[in-house]
């Protein structure tokens, strides 16, 4: 037996968070006294998989088919049940983002596999079960899952596990290959149109967001909010309000109705911090709420705050982070 | 064209979540339950669509009779009948295989659900019914439209993206934001909604493959530390040097 962890790419590198997953596998093989084998597919160079080995990985089966840059979840289902078959792995390893979230929900239905999604600890391995724990009701709490087939999935909640680099020596990268056919590309997208992500920071990914809401009043003050992000190499979000005036775009917008994030450190800026939005930004390790009304209830779930004018105060932030040595 | 829509039933967005016997469930006690915000998405623009083109929109929820109001709130918004599979939702492949084996006797054109539920976060069910049914699941999905009778235009969320994909009927989609605006039932929607079929069907024997088996909360917060807004510069020192996430 051994444990299989999917590797993401983006932009021919790996993702942070495949990286992290990568990390965790290792440590749930070491637990089960087995090793980790890692699958990629996707737009990532074969150079970059092959640092690997820092995470404890081995062995890469890459499968560098050109139409597997582009996600399309049969063929990526494929590719991974061939590899779970070939390493006999009892243990799948996804980062919980919505590659890994919908290729595990398939790949569970067509290996007959437990599946836990948004997963924050490793699991408890006692007396042959197999326990994890996950959040759930939108970050207002974890529930411990007992995973009960033979083959367990896990997706793992992003920025909640950190990148080992114990591991020694370069990973090697096998060529594999599941025999793909055209049929299983039938759901090739037609059109695939990317952000502009000059500042390079995708927001699931992002370790510092810098967020803005209805208390910027206007779309046209949003270089505040850029700027502070740009310094701080920070990605941007902002709440609900906002993206349904179409200030920003919908794919900003976090909380209960938009993306979850849980970055080191979560910027808020003009939000009230309304129970829907805390709920998608509740697990941030840090957060940071400047506010002009000192009743604002974001300061409840705030570790830093200032009570201030956002049009006053976010220059005045911008200012020292240019001074940050970086 | 026949829509199913699944539904679940999840505590309002501002519920307090409360755990019961030993932390081991749920307390229900004074909890607002909501029809999961997600579904309203899918739910309204199934709607949407049957008004355009003709057809019909089915409900489903997996669920036991305490669930039954927020059906008829789905059937007061505009959705033509509903099923109840009589059961409490152990896990999500445990409700997608209630969901493929009602959907298997009705040949459904397209089955839409919500990206995730807010309760337990899963976003596997809308996939897991595509995998059951051998159909492609277009997940998650912002648009929808149909180009002709038999081909639909989803464009759905990539991390960093998006993407345009043209899919023939029967599928499977999950929805998010800006799919539709979600609608508020009219008093007429309200009074027709009573009299619409809501049939009650008992589960298939499929097995749960995970058991929750324990409920926690999140650690209280420490408390907020204040900095002038004077000094506001001072808390980007304090970012580096005390929180140490710059
Ligand atoms: C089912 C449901 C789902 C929802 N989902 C989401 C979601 O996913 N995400 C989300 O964000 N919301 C969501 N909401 C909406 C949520 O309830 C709030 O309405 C919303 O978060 C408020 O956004 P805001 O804080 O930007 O605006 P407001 O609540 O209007 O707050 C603006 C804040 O800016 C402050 N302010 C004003 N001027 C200044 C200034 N010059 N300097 C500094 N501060 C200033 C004000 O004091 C105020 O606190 C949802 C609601 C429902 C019912």
């Amino acid at each position: 037996m051994s444990v299989l962890v999917f590797v993401e790419g983006l932009n021919g590198e790996i993702k942070k968070s495949s990286l992290e997953a990568a990390s965790y596998g290792n440590q749930v093989a070491k637990a089960l006294g087995t090793s980790a084998t890692a699958v990629a597919i996707g737009d990532v160079k074969e150079e970059a998989l092959t640092q690997l080995g820092a995470q404890g990985i081995s062995k890469v089966l890459f499968d560098g088919e050109q139409r597997l840059k582009q996600f399309v979840a049969d063929a990526y289902v494929k590719v991974i049940a061939a590899a779970v078959q070939k390493e006999d792995a009892k243990v799948v390893v996804f980062s919980n983002s919505n590659i890994g979230a919908s290729v595990g929900a398939k790949l569970a239905v067509r290996l007959n596999a437990s599946l836990a999604t948004n997963v924050t600890t490793l699991p408890k391995t006692e007396g042959a079960g197999f326990t994890v724990t996950r959040g759930v009701f939108s970050g207002k709490a974890f529930a411990d899952v007992a995973l009960t087939s033979d083959i367990k999935i896990v997706a793992i909640k992003k920025n909640s596990f950190d990148i080992s680099s114990e591991g020694t020596g370069a990973a090697t990268v096998e060529s594999f290959s599941a025999g793909l056919t055209d049929a299983d590309f039938a759901l090739l997208p037609k059109e695939t149109v990317m952000q502009d992500t000059s500042g390079g920071v995708l927001l699931q990914e992002a370790e510092v967001v810098v967020s803005g809401g209805r208390g910027l009043k206007g779309p046209e003050n949003w270089h505040l909010i850029e700027d502070l992000a740009k310094e701080l190499g920070a990605a941007t979000a902002c709440s609900k309000p906002v993206s349904d005036m179409d200030w920003r775009p919908h794919h900003e917008h976090v909380g209960q109705t938009g993306t979850t994030i849980s970055p080191n450190l979560y910027i808020a800026v003009g939000i009230s911090g309304a129970i829907q939005h805390l709920a998608g930004v509740n697990s941030s390790k840090v957060i940071v709420v400047i506010n002009k009304d000192s009743e604002a209830p974001f300061f409840k779930a705030a570790d830093y705050g200032i009570v201030g004018d956002a049009f006053e105060v976010v220059p005045k932030l911008i200012e020292a982070a240019k001074a940050l040595d970086k | 064209m026949k829509i199913l829509v699944c539904i679940s039933n999840v505590p309002d967005t501002t519920s307090k979540i409360n755990f019961a016997a030993d932390n081991k469930e749920f307390d229900k006690n004074g909890v607002q339950f909501v029809i999961n915000p997600w579904d309203e998405y899918a739910l309204t623009r199934a709607i949407e669509l049957k008004e355009a083109k003709g057809g019909s929109v089915t409900v489903i929820n997996v669920g036991e009779a305490d669930t039954e109001p927020n059906i008829r709130k789905a059937l007061a918004i505009g959705a033509d009948d509903a099923i109840r599979v009589n059961a409490h939702p152990k896990d999500a492949f445990f409700v997608a295989q209630q969901i493929a084996a009602v959907a298997k006797e009705n040949n459904y054109d397209i089955i839409l659900m919500g990206k995730e539920s807010i309760d337990y976060n899963g976003s596997q069910v809308h996939n897991m019914v595509g995998e059951l049914l051998s159909i492609p699941s277009v997940v998650p999905a912002f648009k929808l439209d149909m180009v002709d009778d038999t081909t639909a235009r989803l464009e759905r969320e990539i991390e960093g993206g998006k993407e345009v994909v043209e899919v023939k009927l029967p599928f499977v989609a999950s929805a998010q934001q800006p799919m539709s605006e979600p609608r508020i039932p009219n008093m007429r929607g309200i009074m027709t909604a009573r009299t619409k079929p809501l049939q009650v069907v008992e589960p298939t024997g499929a097995e749960a493959k995970s058991a929750y088996v324990n409920y926690s909360k999140p650690e209280k917060k420490g408390g907020v530390k204040m900095i002038d807004a004077e000094n506001a510069g001072e808390l980007i020192t304090l970012l580096r040097n005390e929180a140490k996430v710059l």
